[in-house]
Order: C-alpha cells, then sequence, then structure tokens
C-alpha cells in the first residue's frame, strides 16, 4: 500500500490517481500515522508555503512518522515534498523545514520571471563530479572506453535524458551534500530539480503533471 | 530551458462543452474529458476550463467535470469562471484542479486575491483580465464613428480599459495598472484575453500583450484572435508571452497543436515536442 500523506497542502487527488494510472493497486490518501507507519511507500507531495505546511505537519504530529519512514521505506517527495526534507527556507522569515538534509530552500532571483511555471527539462548529474568538470569527466570517460558517467536512478529507468517535466514553483533547493543531485534544470541558473538517496527520490518538478513521461515516473516508483 | 506552452480552452456550460459565437447560440461540442484526452493526446501543455454555467446552484456540475477530468488526464488544468469566494477555489483545487483563474471577484475585492495567494500559494492563483483598447473608435463631425485604422492606432494613446462580467461591465480601470496590481497581491500568472481581438482571428493584440509582459516579472497567457500560426509565433516571441490560448481554433481543427508547435520549433521557438 502506497501513502500519499494529507496535510492540506493542494492537489492531492491528482497524485493518487497518477499513482494508480501507473498501475499502483492501493493508494490511500491519508493523515493517519498508523496508515502512514503501515505503508510499503511513502509519498509526500503539496504545493503552497513551507512556513504553513510545518504548521500543519506539527499540527496533525506527522514529523517523526515522516522522518522514519524515509529512512525505512521508498519515498517520493513532490515539489513542496522535496522542499520541506531541508533545513531552512528564505519562504516567510526563515522558516525551518524538516531537515533531514542540510541545504537551503532559495527563491528565484527577480531577473527570472517567478513562479518558474511550464514545461522545462531535467539533465541527470554525474556522480560526485563538480559540474565545472563535467565535461573533463565525461570526455576522460568515454576516452577510456567507460561507461555512462551520469548517474543511474531508479526511478529515471527508461526516462530519456533531458525528458520534459512541469514545473510550478518559486523556491528551489540547494543542498550542502552536493552528492544528493540526480538532476539539474536550466532556469537563469542550474538550479537542483531533484536529489536520490538511497530509497529516497524526491522532485521539484510534478509527475502526475506530466503527461506520459511523469506515470513512466511513477511507474518506476510504483515497481520499487 | 523553459519552453513556451501553447494552451487549448473549452467552454464548459452544464457540464458539457459548448461553443457558439460570443456566448449566443450555443451549441453542444461533446465531453470536457473526452475532448481534454484528445488534447492531452495532440500534446497540449495545459488545459483551461472556462465555466460559463449561469446559475451558482450548478457549481457542484463543474466540481464533477474537474474530478472527472482529473481521474483521465495527466496534465496541468485550469479551471475559471464564476469564482467568487475561498471555498470555491478550495473545492475546486481539491477536485483535481492545479490553478484557478479569478476575474470579476478579484476586481471587485482585490484582497482575494491575497487571501487566496496566502493560503493556496501564488503558482495556483490565476488572474485573468479581459481588455479592451480606450477609444477603438474615433467619434467623426457628424456624430458617427470611425473605426480606427493601424496608423490610427500608433497615434492613438495605448490605453486598455478593463471589462468584467464576462466583458459586459467596463470598470475604468487601466489594464496596465491592474496587472501590476494582481502581481503585487500575489497573483501567479495573468490570462490576458483582448476583447478588441477576440473572435476576430486577425492575431492576439500585440501591443497589449507587450504593455502588460513588460510591466510584470510573472508569466503571461495571452488570449484572443489567434487564426493562423504566425500569430502564435508573434505573441510569443514580439509580445513577449509565456503562453499562447486558442479555443475554437483548436476545437474545430483549423489547426492542430502540433502543427503550431512544429512551425514554432521551426521558427526557433522552444517548444515541448
Amino acid at each position: 500500500m502506497i501513502s500519499v500523506i494529507d496535510y492540506g497542502m493542494g492537489n492531492l487527488r491528482s497524485v493518487a490517481k497518477a499513482l494508480e494510472a501507473a498501475g499502483a493497486g492501493d493508494v490511500l490518501v491519508t493523515s493517519d500515522i498508523k496508515t502512514i507507519d503501515k505503508a510499503d511507500k511513502i509519498v509526500l507531495p503539496g504545493v503552497g508555503a513551507m512556513q504553513d505546511a510545518m504548521k500543519e505537519l506539527k499540527r496533525l504530529d506527522l514529523i517523526k512518522v515522516i522522518k522514519e519512514s524515509i529512512l525505512k521505506k521508498p519515498f517520493l517527495g513532490i515539489c513542496l515534498g522535496l522542499q520541506l526534507l531541508f533545513t531552512e527556507s528564505e519562504e516567510g522569515h526563515k522558516t525551518r523545514g524538516l531537515g533531514v538534509f542540510k541545504g537551503k530552500v532559495k527563491r528565484f532571483s527577480s531577473d527570472m520571471k517567478a513562479p518558474h511555471m511550464g514545461w522545462n527539462q531535467i539533465v541527470r548529474r554525474t556522480k560526485d563530479v563538480p559540474s565545472t568538470w563535467f565535461d573533463y569527466a565525461h570526455h576522460k570517460s568515454l576516452r577510456a572506453g567507460g561507461r555512462e558517467t551520469k548517474k543511474n536512478i531508479n526511478l529515471l529507468k527508461n526516462i530519456p535524458d533531458a525528458a520534459y517535466f512541469y514545473f510550478c514553483h518559486s523556491y528551489y533547493v540547494v543542498p550542502d551534500d552536493k552528492g544528493l543531485i540526480a538532476t539539474t534544470t536550466e532556469y537563469g541558473i542550474d538550479f537542483v530539480s531533484s536529489i536520490c538517496k538511497g530509497n529516497l527520490f524526491a522532485c521539484q518538478f510534478h509527475p502526475e503533471k506530466s503527461q506520459s513521461v511523469g506515470l513512466k515516473l511513477l511507474e518506476n516508483f510504483v515497481r520499487l | 530551458m523553459l519552453t513556451k506552452r501553447i494552451i487549448p480552452c473549452l467552454d464548459v456550460k452544464d457540464g458539457r462543452v459548448v461553443k457558439g459565437v460570443k456566448f449566443l447560440n450555443l451549441k453542444d461540442a461533446g465531453d470536457p474529458v473526452i475532448i481534454a484526452k484528445r488534447y492531452e493526446e495532440e500534446q497540449a501543455d495545459e488545459l483551461v476550463f472556462l465555466d460559463i454555467t449561469a446559475s451558482a446552484e450548478n457549481r457542484n456540475i463543474i466540481l464533477d467535470v474537474v474530478r472527472r477530468t482529473a481521474e483521465n488526464v495527466f496534465m496541468p488544468l485550469t479551471v475559471g469562471g464564476g469564482i467568487r469566494a475561498i471555498a470555491d477555489i478550495r473545492a475546486l483545487l481539491n477536485a483535481g484542479a492545479d490553478k484557478v483563474s479569478i476575474n470579476t471577484a478579484a476586481v471587485k475585492r482585490p484582497a482575494l486575491i491575497k487571501e487566496a495567494a496566502d493560503k493556496f500559494g501564488s503558482q495556483c492563483i490565476v488572474v485573468a483580465i479581459d481588455a479592451k483598447r480606450v477609444n477603438s473608435q474615433w467619434p467623426m463631425a457628424n456624430g458617427q464613428t470611425k473605426k480606427l485604422s493601424t496608423i490610427d492606432y500608433r497615434l492613438s494613446t495605448k490605453k486598455w480599459e478593463v471589462y468584467i462580467n464576462g466583458g459586459r461591465t467596463p470598470t475604468g480601470l487601466d489594464a496596465v495598472k491592474w496587472a501590476k496590481k494582481a502581481e503585487a497581491s500575489g497573483a501567479g500568472e495573468i490570462l490576458l484575453t483582448s476583447m478588441d481581438a477576440d473572435g476576430t482571428k486577425n492575431g492576439y493584440d500585440l501591443e497589449l500583450t507587450n504593455a502588460i509582459t513588460t510591466a510584470v516579472n510573472i508569466p503571461l497567457i495571452a488570449s484572443g484572435g489567434a487564426g493562423k500560426k504566425e500569430d502564435f509565433y508573434t505573441v510569443l516571441t514580439e509580445a513577449g508571452a509565456d503562453a499562447a490560448l486558442a479555443a475554437s481554433l483548436f476545437h474545430y481543427q483549423e489547426l492542430r497543436i502540433k502543427e503550431v508547435k512544429s512551425y514554432l520549433q521551426k521558427k526557433g521557438v522552444l517548444v515541448r515536442w
């Protein structure tokens, strides 16, 4: 059973319906601690402001169960569900997040239109290679007859590199540990559009709104 | 890089897609869910439903349409028409809409934009503006009016007035100023319809669109006047719109979304392909 955590932040119905369309047999939209604890997989969706989200998570007493689940079972964070994993946001007087990972949530600079709204490409990052060294490392590995240096991420299986996903946000995450970065996306800057670690994957884009390529990602999650 | 968006719009009345000229002689044009699915297959980037159901009792019908659409179509959905209060917005978002578009109620009570953005986030609050050029007709000595030519337009001062109630009621508000106020109040996007261009198929109002895209720093969907694929190109490049919307053109398949996108791509405009 997949639990979609309901804490009153946005369009959860779409997430549940998309998971079902991607082949999930049993999807429950819930804020019940016991149900979440029993679930095989967890999805933390959400849109809106981090401050309100943290307030609601506290009120519903969900913080502990979310943090525990992240260590134990496959976890998918979407949009605000990615941002919430970090320590601190610029949004609304330095709101503190769940702090699963060290890092900040920042607003796009004022020379870019915000929200960043629409379809944009995700590009897989190389493993542990600083982005400025990307070309060099890639070149070296190809010359050595080496395999693709790009990160091999379960949830992006059978999704072409530079595929288009739907985005709708004004803030983006800046992880301290660059090793977390799964994909980046260009919008004025190269920002982090998804992270992964073990069984955890969290993305800034909305797979549930990204037509067939989004359903593919969800199908990969359902099949984990 | 972020792509430009092509957005088909469906007019929905009592749960059915309807077509007519300026909301008159409405004809049944099918089930919204089936048409939405067709647009998804055609690679539309988003969908807009405009609910033109007159009576308040029938509000539940649009919620059902949104629910059924969200179950079958996995793409962004904006719903507008008849939204008056926070409760209307919550009901639509819970049913599966990603964004709501507010028009008349926002003009009547601008605080609604801020309340809605605070509650649900700016990213789901679209402010729809219906604007009409001021002095689009010039009074003549014999008491009649003369329709302005292109040259006359350049000579006239460029001003547009905001209309509400489906374009029936002038408000005295300047469209550019109102767009700025909507942005400052927390709107995440503007859906701009030129009442002069709407239904003409002579192209979008580039001046109006440009006046507003240069005044605000939020995305803008241009609407009204699309007749051929070149119109999409000019509004997305020259006028700086982020997205272009059309209704009848796509509905009657006078142009296919794919044709528009392939044309844009050839001209060097970034679209999702």
